[in-house]
C-alpha cells in the first residue's frame, strides 16, 4: 500500500513536468483493494485491469521501470510505448493486461478463466474493475458465463461512488446493493472495507479459498473512495460535483494510515520501519523515472511493427503494406 | 438445370473431388481440430441439429461438448471471453450465423481483439477466428442480410477474409485458424451450396493473395464474395458479346493484394468493382480509389461500380430481386465500359427466382 501511495504521489508531481503525456488514472486513496488482494496471490494466478490500473499492476509485481518507462511513452515501458498508463501489461508477473473501455477487460478475464479450465491448469484470475463497469453489459454477460462455467474467477469491485463526476445516485436505482447484482448470477458475494486493508485480505483469502476448492466465482464488493481527479493528479473537490468534507470524511479513512496506526499501536510496525521503507520506495521510484526519462523514444520506423503478430501468419506482406 | 451452381476454376486441374463450400468449411475446422487440440469452436447454435448449415454438423460428436460448444445470448462478452481464451493459448473459432448480430460485439472485436497485439507492444498476439455470415433471400430483411466487410476492414490489426469457392474457403480457413491475429472470416450464406474442387488434407491459401478467376484483356472486374460467382455468370455471356473479362476475387480486404488489381487494369485500362455491399463509403470505393490514385491517367473510361441502392435490405419478395445486382446487371456495365452500347440481351441468362439462389433453398433463413 505504501509503495502504491508513493510512487502515485510521486506521479502526481512529476506529472506538472508534461513529459508523461498520457491520460494518468490515480488510485491514491483505494490502494488497499490492489494490495490486500494480490497479497493472496501466486505468481500463476492471472490479474486484469481497466483504466485505473497502477495499484493492482504494482501489487500483483508489475515492474516498475517499464511501468514508468510506459507512461513516459519510451520504447523501454511495458508495452513498448504503444500504450501509456491505460495498457500495462507484464506477462511474467501473471498482469495479463489493463485496458480502458470500462467493463471490456471483465469478459476477458473470464476467457483467460475458461482457457484455465479447458486446459485443466490450476490457477485463479482476479478481474479488478470499478462500480461504473458492473452497469455495462459486458459485467452480466462475462458474469453469467463465469458462473455456468463455475469458472476460478474472483471479480473485485472498488465501488468509489462516482464514474467520473456521475454520482451513485444518477447511475443505479436506490437500495440496490452492487454486490447483490452477483447473487443474481449465482455468484456468491461479499461486501467489506475497501480501506481497510486486513478486511480486504481476509475476504480475499476467504473467496480464493472456496474457488480454490471449485466453488467456483466469487464476487467481492469494496467501499473506498478516490482522493484526485478521475483522470490526473490534482485534486477537485472544489469543482462541484462532490464536496470537499466528503473527501476529508473518507481522508480520514486512509488505509496506509490505518494500517500504520494499527501496527504502532499493536507494536508490530515501527516508525522507523515506515520511515525505512518510504526511502526504499522513494529510491526505487527516483532510479524507476531516471530509467524512463533516460530511455529511447520507439523509432518511428517501427510504428507499423505491431499491428500484426508475424509469427503464425501466411499472410502475404502484412503490415508494412499499408493493408 | 443443375440444382447447385458449381464453379470451376479457368484453368482446371486433375483435382476429381468435389465438395459444396459448407462442407470445405467443415473439413478445415474438422482438419485443424484434429491437428491442434487448442482449436475450439463456440456459438450460438453450432452444435444444433443444423449444425450451422452444415458447416459444424457432427463436430461436437467427434470431439467432445469442451471443443465444440453452444453459448450464451451474448455476443459482445462472449467474444471477449475468447479473446481472453486465445491470450491464455487457445485458438478459438467464433461463429454468427449473421453478421448483423456480431454488431453487439463491436467494442470487443475493434477496441479489444484488433488492438491486443499493437498496444501492448507486441507482448502477445489474439489468435481468433470469428466467422460471419452473410443472409440474403427469403425475406431475410433489413437485419438479417446486411454486408459489413467494410466496416471490418476499416480496422487496422484486423484480418478480413471473403472466399467465394469451396477451395478458398477451406484454404482460407484453414490459413485464418493457424494465423495468429484476428481474423474475420465472411461467409456470404448463397455460397454455402455452391461446389467446387476443394483438395483432401490440409492445404492454404494465402490471406492477402487474389485470386484470378478468369483472364481477359478488355475490362477488369473485382467482384467480392457472392458477387465473384456473378461476375463469372457474367464473364461467359460476355465472352458471347465478345468482351474479354479478367476476373478477380481479392478473397482478402484486409490485407489487401492490390498489385494483382492493378497489374490487371494496366492491361484493359477499364476497371469495374462489383460488391455485395452499398457503394457508400464502401470496400469499393477503395478499390476505384487506389486504382484511381495508380493508374488513374490510364484509364479508358471512367471506373465503375456495382453495388447495392443506398437502403435497407427490403423483405417483400417483389423488392428484393429489384434490390440485388446480378450477373446482368455487371454485363450491361461492361457493354457500356468497353463498346460504349447498351446490353439487348437474346436470352436473358438468370438461372433461377431472385429470391433463392437455387431450388434446394427453400428457407425460411
Amino acid at each position: 500500500m505504501l509503495r502504491i501511495r508513493l510512487i502515485e504521489e510521486g506521479i502526481a508531481e512529476l506529472y506538472a513536468e508534461q513529459q508523461m503525456r498520457c491520460p494518468v488514472h490515480l488510485c491514491i486513496g483505494q490502494e488497499a483493494v490492489s494490495a490486500g488482494v494480490c497479497d493472496v496471490l501466486g505468481a500463476d494466478d492471472q490479474v486484469m485491469s481497466s483504466h485505473r490500473a497502477h495499484g493492482h499492476y504494482l501489487a500483483k509485481g508489475g515492474n516498475l521501470p517499464a511501468m514508468m518507462a510506459e507512461m513516459y511513452g519510451k520504447a523501454t515501458g511495458c508495452s513498448g510505448g504503444m500504450g501509456g498508463s491505460m495498457h500495462l501489461i507484464d506477462l511474467a508477473a501473471g498482469f495479463v493486461g489493463a485496458t480502458p473501455i470500462v467493463g471490456s477487460t471483465i469478459p476477458i478475464s473470464v476467457g483467460l478463466a475458461f482457457a484455465s479450465l479447458l486446459r485443466g491448469e490450476p490457477r485463479v484470475v482476479v478481474a479488478f474493475f470499478g462500480e461504473g463497469a458492473t452497469e455495462e453489459g459486458t459485467f452480466h454477460e462475462a458474469l453469467n458465463f463465469a458462473a455456468l462455467k463455475r469458472l476460478s474467477i474472483l471479480f473485485v469491485c472498488e465501488n468509489n461512488l462516482y464514474s467520473v463526476y456521475s454520482p451513485l445516485s444518477v447511475r443505479r436505482p436506490a437500495g440496490r446493493p452492487i454486490y447483490r447484482l452477483a447473487d443474481g448470477h449465482g455468484i456468491e458475494s461479499r461486501q467489506g472495507d475497501g480501506n481497510d486493508v486486513e478486511e480486504v485480505h481476509a475476504l480475499a483469502q476467504e473467496a480464493l479459498g472456496q474457488i480454490r476448492a471449485g466453488a467456483g466465482p466469487m464476487f467481492l464488493e469494496f467501499a473506498t473512495y478516490r482522493w484526485r481527479e478521475h483522470c490526473g493528479p490534482n485534486f477537485d473537490n472544489r469543482i462541484g460535483y462532490r464536496t470537499e468534507e466528503e473527501f476529508l470524511r473518507w481522508r480520514e479513512q486512509c488505509p496506509v494510515e490505518r494500517q500504520r496506526r494499527k501496527g504502532i499501536e499493536n507494536g508490530w510496525l515501527s516508525e522507523s520501519d515506515v520511515k525505512g521503507w518510504s526511502d526504499e520506495i522513494r529510491d526505487e521510484f527516483s532510479a524507476a523515472v531516471a530509467f524512463a526519462k533516460a530511455s529511447h523514444w520507439p523509432e518511428t520506423r517501427t510504428m507499423l511493427d505491431h499491428v500484426y503478430s508475424a509469427a503464425n501468419s501466411p499472410t502475404v506482406e502484412v503490415g508494412r503494406r499499408a493493408a | 438445370m443443375p440444382s447447385t451452381y458449381t464453379m470451376r476454376d479457368s484453368n482446371p486441374t486433375s483435382m476429381a473431388r468435389e465438395l459444396k463450400y459448407c462442407q470445405a468449411v467443415h473439413e478445415a475446422i474438422d482438419l485443424c481440430m484434429g491437428a491442434d487440440p487448442s482449436v475450439y469452436v463456440i456459438g450460438l447454435g453450432v452444435t444444433d441439429p443444423k449444425g450451422i448449415f452444415g458447416t459444424t454438423l457432427g463436430l461436437e460428436q467427434k470431439y467432445g461438448s469442451s471443443r465444440v460448444m453452444d453459448m450464451p445470448c451474448a455476443e459482445n462478452g462472449m467474444t471477449g471471453v475468447v479473446l481472453g481464451s486465445a491470450l491464455a493459448g487457445m485458438r478459438p473459432i467464433m461463429v454468427h450465423q449473421r453478421i448483423d448480430f456480431a454488431l453487439l460485439a463491436m467494442e470487443q472485436i475493434v477496441n479489444q481483439a484488433a488492438k491486443w497485439h499493437y498496444m501492448f507492444g507486441g507482448r502477445k498476439s489474439a489468435p481468433l477466428v470469428i466467422r460471419l455470415l452473410v443472409g440474403r433471400g427469403w425475406g431475410q430483411g433489413p437485419q438479417h442480410s446486411q454486408s459489413l466487410h467494410s466496416w471490418f476492414a476499416h480496422v487496422p490489426g484486423l484480418k478480413v477474409v471473403l472466399p467465394s469457392t469451396p477451395h478458398d474457403a477451406k484454404g482460407l480457413l484453414i490459413s485464418a485458424i493457424e494465423d495468429d491475429n484476428p481474423v474475420i472470416f465472411v461467409e456470404h450464406r448463397w455460397l454455402h451450396n455452391i461446389s467446387g474442387p476443394v483438395p483432401e488434407g490440409t492445404y492454404r491459401v494465402p490471406i492477402g493473395e487474389a485470386r484470378v478467376l478468369r483472364r481477359g484483356s478488355d475490362l477488369t472486374i473485382v467482384a467480392l464474395s457472392h458477387m465473384a460467382l456473378d461476375a463469372h455468370r457474367a464473364a461467359q455471356t460476355l465472352a458471347g458479346e465478345g468482351i474479354e473479362t479478367e476476373v478477380i476475387d481479392p478473397r482478402s480486404i484486409r490485407p489487401f493484394d492490390e498489385q494483382t488489381v492493378f497489374e490487371s487494369v494496366r492491361r484493359t485500362g477499364r476497371l469495374l468493382v462489383a460488391d455485395t455491399s452499398w457503394r457508400h463509403a464502401g470496400f469499393a470505393a477503395e478499390v476505384v480509389a487506389r486504382v484511381a490514385e495508380e493508374l488513374g491517367g490510364r484509364l479508358k473510361c471512367p471506373p465503375r461500380r456495382i453495388a447495392l441502392p443506398d437502403c435497407p435490405t427490403p423483405t417483400s419478395p417483389a423488392l428484393a430481386a429489384e434490390f440485388y445486382p446480378t450477373a446482368n446487371h455487371i454485363v450491361s456495365a461492361a457493354c457500356e465500359m468497353v463498346q460504349a452500347r447498351a446490353w439487348r440481351p437474346t436470352v436473358v441468362p438468370t438461372p433461377f427466382s431472385l429470391d433463392v439462389p437455387d431450388p434446394s433453398f427453400t428457407g425460411p433463413f
